[in-house]
């Protein structure tokens, strides 16, 4: 269990001042410069030795991130892009970075940008955070003020940060299509190769962070990297910030230990499980796009990537959605399958044709109204997205879908043979009861 | 995919920007590199629908590219893939509805029901012109669920009776503040938080260390080395003297029949054991036996420098001259690999 003298986020609900007078007092811009003085080498070093996974939901190691950025500036300028499109469901928790302590991320994007040999940074947001977007320009122009950044600052390193903004498309999460986005074009993921840090925002070397990543750094390198491994499993390492939604009794957002079992997280600080852990049914522990754990598996599972793969489901984002016995899991699953339907870009068949479908068949059988053999189809039509795409967004429509089938399959057949019960096949045909 | 139109005839003849905008305008713009205005295109159009009462007309769309010198289709293509720009009249108050899964199953089918009672259908308009609705897609509040969006800021942990509340005030001309509407700061917990309690937080006792740790002894190399010259990519076979001809493996004569099926080995398909065959080479033994002249001289002579060595021939060739299996050679003899198989079985 993470103690406060151990939190990051020390003003993760607002309680507290969120300008530069605040965040100077709870730790942020102190040794700045020393750090940026070190240079890329020791920055990528001690990142890497802290143990520190991307935070976005796929868990890359950051130091090693952003060692592939060329070792020298050539012709062409080199940029930091930040990933603040947080729009996965049951993701909220850049959110908070950004509206209560936006100095730590505009000082870790200048420390990542010292690493990576960049200037300039772009920080892109969902087009609806609206109240963070004002939150984070504030402090942005206060960091200029001060002259922590820009031009000739007090840290030693020319540095230029810029807030941009999307308009409500989920697939600009996609890192190379938040880069087209950011280029002023239709959100729609590039093929990689190239990746972004040969040829990224403008054709130039780009890496991009999630914010949470990018936040965690200044902490981490003033407090050390020992101090950040020190916490969770080996291989998944540090503190992270855990969003819990739905059927518990206070759904919060509290930045704990990596490893935490799911019984200690939702007891301590949601409150248990509406009515109690029998009431318990399943459990998305990474945002929607990956797999459901039944009841009886989670329960004592470590919040991390590797145990969680283990359950054949991840920790993405530690976006804990949270479903108790009075849940239709195959409507929960089917609003889900519209929400990726909804928010495909429709550049690859597979995805564009598949989310359609994968989500008209849920609806059917939300009702019963399927053909047992239905079941197996929804099966393999998800098999034929799932990899197939350029961007991971058919997988993640796929696996919450392979997720349901995977552990409550029963569940959809007992719905079918309830809805034809009453109702007479004649040759492949149903006829109405009357 | 969302499949999105707009109309032509419903935003009349002409847009023009607020004299107001005009900074705003040009904040954004400044934030560009000079030659990549074009990426001002979303806050551009966003800006444009506030000064058009909430929605995207097509005039504003062209307006929008105009002053980027995009071509009118790219910013028809922006406008109607990004579903924040409504392309048609919305109410005063716009509400946006989070209907997904996490809001869902906080109760938001109840809250659509009291827009729908209330309002009306998705995107109609009151007839006083005050309120419309839609649903959308996680807005990214989900430990704060259900909410919704109105204009531009979110109202959380939302029942029908709090909603129809705020709809009944906006509809009245009355302001309703944003936020949480059940007792919690943001998104703690409900009735109070469980951490950062404790009081030397923020007395900023975390600024006492004076020195980073884990800095390396010595001075740090504080300026940067002068990037390199850009090295000139040469390949390998062009930095070493030509392999000389006596290099060359030694020949074998077997009979038919007796030669090993050299495919067994990664990196050898069909094309390559026919080289190596026309070269004498027909045994596991042979290969395993190359001394690094040898490897040179195949190289060359195959074209593909330093692949023998990176696939490691000589190793795989080793285990299977002495009888044993390689994990690739396995799959080979099952049958799995397709480039492993003579043209006749393909």
């Amino acid at each position: 269990m993470l103690q406060d003298k151990d939190r990051i986020f020390t003003n993760l609900y607002g309680a507290h001042d969120p300008g530069l007078e605040g965040a100077k007092k709870r730790g942020a811009w102190h040794l700045t410069r020393e750090m940026l003085a070190q240079g890329p080498d020791w920055l990528c070093t001690q990142v890497k030795e802290s143990g520190l996974r991307g935070r976005g939901g796929a868990g890359f190691p950051t130091g090693l991130k952003w060692t592939f950025m060329p070792k020298s500036v050539g012709e062409r300028p080199h940029y930091l892009v930040v990933n603040a499109d947080e729009s996965e469901p049951g993701t909220c928790k850049d959110r908070e970075i950004m509206r209560h302590d936006p100095h730590l991320l505009i000082e870790g994007c200048m420390v990542a940008s010292r690493a990576m040999r960049a200037h300039k940074c772009y920080v892109y947001l969902r087009g609806e955070y609206i109240a963070e977007r004002e939150a984070l320009e504030k402090a942005v122009k206060e960091a200029y003020e001060a002259k922590l950044i820009g031009k000739d600052n007090v840290n030693g390193w020319d540095f230029d940060l810029y807030v941009h903004h999307g308009a409500g498309a989920y697939i600009c999460g996609e890192e190379t299509a938040l880069l087209e986005s950011l280029e002023g074009k239709k959100g729609q993921p590039r093929l990689k190769p190239p990746f972004p840090a040969n040829a990224g925002l403008y054709g130039c070397p780009t890496t991009v962070n999630n914010v949470e990543s990018i936040a965690v750094v200044p902490t981490i390198l003033r407090r050390g990297a020992q101090w950040f491994a020190g916490f969770g499993r080996p291989n998944n390492t540090g503190t992270k910030l855990f969003c819990i939604s739905g059927h518990v009794n206070k759904p919060c957002n509290v930045e704990e230990e990596m490893s935490i079992t799911f019984k200690d997280l939702i007891d301590t600080h949601c409150g248990g499980i509406r009515g109690g852990w029998d009431n318990l049914k399943a459990v998305i522990p990474g945002g929607s796009s990956v797999p459901m754990v039944p009841a009886e598996q989670i329960m004592d599972a470590h919040m991390d990537f590797d145990t969680l793969r283990d359950l054949q489901s991840g920790l993405g984002t530690a976006a804990v959605i949270v479903m108790d016995k009075s849940t239709d899991l195959i409507q929960a699953i089917a609003r889900i399958a519209y929400f990726y339907k909804h928010e495909s870009c429709g550049q690859c068949t597979p995805c564009r044709e598949g989310t359609g479908w994968m989500w008209r068949v849920l609806e059917q059988m939300v009702k019963g109204d399927a053909h047992h053999d239905d079941i197996e189809k929804l099966l393999d039509v998800s098999k034929q997205v799932e990899g197939h795409t350029i961007c991971a967004l058919g997988d993640a429509a796929a696996w919450p879908v392979q997720g349901l089938i995977r552990h409550f399959r029963h569940e959809i057949e007992d719905r079918i043979t309830q809805y034809r019960a009453p109702r007479a096949l004649v040759q492949g045909h149903t006829v109405a009861a009357e | 995919m969302a499949l999105r139109r707009f109309d032509l005839e419903a935003g009349g003849d002409s847009f023009a920007f607020k004299p107001e905008t005009e900074p705003t305008i040009a904040f954004w713009l400044g934030k560009y590199p000079q030659d990549k205005k074009r990426s001002a295109v979303i806050p551009m159009l966003w800006l444009a629908q506030k000064d058009n009462e909430g929605w995207l007309s097509e005039p504003a769309m062209r307006e929008v590219a105009d002053r980027l010198e995009m071509p009118y289709i790219r910013v028809y293509e922006v406008a109607t893939f990004y579903t924040m720009f409504r392309l048609q009249p919305v109410g005063k108050h716009h509400i946006q509805l989070c209907g997904t899964t996490p809001c869902m199953l906080r109760g938001a089918n109840d809250l659509k029901e009291v827009c729908q009672k209330n309002i009306g259908k998705p995107m109609s308009v009151t007839d006083d012109g005050r309120l419309s609705w839609e649903e959308v897609e996680c807005l990214g509040a989900c430990a704060n669920a259900p909410m919704v969006q109105i204009n531009d800021y979110y109202y959380e942990d939302l029942t029908p009776e709090s909603l129809t509340e705020i709809l009944a005030k906006l509809q009245n001309g009355a302001e309703v503040k944003p936020g949480t509407f059940v007792d919690r700061l943001n998104s703690a917990p409900e009735g109070g938080a469980t951490t950062l309690l404790e009081g030397d937080l923020y007395d900023g006792s975390r600024n006492a260390v004076s020195e980073l740790p884990n800095l390396p002894k010595d001075a740090p190399a504080e300026p940067e080395p002068a990037p390199a010259p850009e090295k000139k990519t040469t390949l390998i076979k062009d930095s070493k003297p030509a392999p000389k001809a006596e290099d060359k493996p030694e020949m074998v004569e077997v009979a038919v029949g007796e030669e090993d099926d050299l495919k067994r080995i990664k990196g050898i398909g069909p094309v390559n054991e026919k080289a190596l065959n026309e070269l004498g080479i027909y045994k596991f033994s042979q290969i395993a036996a190359w001394t690094p002249a040898n490897v040179d001289w195949v190289e060359d002579f195959m074209s593909f420098p330093g692949r023998i060595e990176r696939e490691d021939w000589i190793a795989q060739a080793e285990t299977l001259a002495g009888g044993e299996e390689t994990d690739f050679s396995k799959r080979v003899d099952a049958g799995e690999v397709e480039s492993s198989k003579d043209e006749g079985e393909a």
